[in-house]
């Protein structure tokens, strides 16, 4: 399926989220995500499906002031 | 030490974690700081965030999580929701940016994004200006820290308002508050200690300084100055001399 990861256009064989992530190799990461600008609680990513052309935003902490 | 949402910290010195010119000098920045709080964002995850996670968790600090770069209410609140999960703390920094090159905040979004996220369990600490009506509706909305700016965001121009900085330390005598922003000096620091604040949040001029570790030491030691200051009740200032020697006994000798 082709979606938009990061901002980034990607195939990608996922059909939730968490297959996004553990497809992508952040399956145990601290990681947070969001759909489409809409925040996906952890424990909805296996039960949150990807759609054709949908973004998700796959985040961590990082340096900030 | 300053409160904030029944939480004590360990020091009124607040520390931002970007722009060092490596992790290793973060690390010894902070240590030299005795810094309580790091603000840390929110960023694409490219490969560095796990590390970074590692390392702060390692500094003993708490972690207070920022929503940088938002411009709306919808952003901010979503920012928000991810670092609550991420990082485990209802403690939120609410920035919403509303002008680019001054990076000042849309006062109006702010209370919008900090009524809703209150609303929903957040402990926010909004980032805004000395605006007393605007810290007024933050605190309607449920804030119970503020965080004006003293300048614009790594400006370094130190409290472009004091006087208006004062006005809301008497206006709000029992609210924390924090400089946040613009500090670029241990003078500035040890100001806005001097005249009341609980707390402020710098960054860029440790992180930028030539020598972040030993700036750190140096606001650490300006915070602590300032503190002590403001509890030994500085004099008034005013505008003619006053003798400090005693005019009696002096000898005649014209």
């Amino acid at each position: 399926m082709r979606l938009t990861i990061n901002g980034e256009t990607r195939d990608l064989d996922a059909a939730t989220v968490a297959e996004a992530l553990a497809a992508l190799g952040l399956g145990d990461a601290r990681v947070a995500t969001a759909l489409d600008g809409t925040f996906v609680p952890a424990a909805l990513r296996a039960a949150t499906p990807l759609t054709a052309g949908c973004a998700l935003e796959i985040v961590a902490p990082m340096q900030g002031g | 030490m300053p409160v904030f949402y029944g939480t004590t910290v360990d020091s009124p010195l607040m520390l931002g974690t970007a722009q060092y010119p490596s992790p290793a000098i973060l690390a010894a920045a902070f240590r030299a700081s005795g810094a309580g709080v790091a603000t840390v964002s929110l960023r694409r995850e490219a490969g560095g965030g796990q590390d970074f996670l590692r390392l702060m968790q390692g500094l003993g600090v708490r972690l207070l999580p920022n929503t940088a770069g938002c411009h709306t209410v919808r952003e901010a609140v979503t920012t928000a929701h991810m670092a609550r999960e991420l990082l485990g703390t209802d403690w939120i920094k609410l920035e919403v940016i509303g002008h680019t090159d001054l990076l000042a905040p849309d006062v109006f979004a702010l209370v919008d994004a900090a009524r809703e996220l209150s609303a929903q369990g957040f402990k926010v600490f909004p980032y805004c200006t000395e605006d007393l009506s605007v810290c007024g509706r933050l605190l309607d909305a449920g804030c119970e820290v503020l965080m004006p700016w003293g300048a614009p965001i790594g400006s370094g121009l130190g409290l472009n308002n004091p006087h208006g900085l004062t006005a809301l330390r008497a206006a709000f005598p029992d609210v924390p508050l924090v400089v946040d922003a613009g500090i670029g000096l241990p003078s500035h620091a040890a100001r806005a200690m001097e005249m009341g604040f609980d707390a402020v949040l710098l960054n860029t001029a440790v992180a930028r300084a030539g020598d972040p570790v030993a700036m750190a030491r140096a606001m650490a030691l300006a915070v602590d100055a300032g503190r002590a200051a403001r509890a030994a009740d500085p004099i008034e200032s005013r505008d003619m001399a006053v003798p400090s020697t005693p005019v009696i006994g002096k000898a005649f000798l014209a």
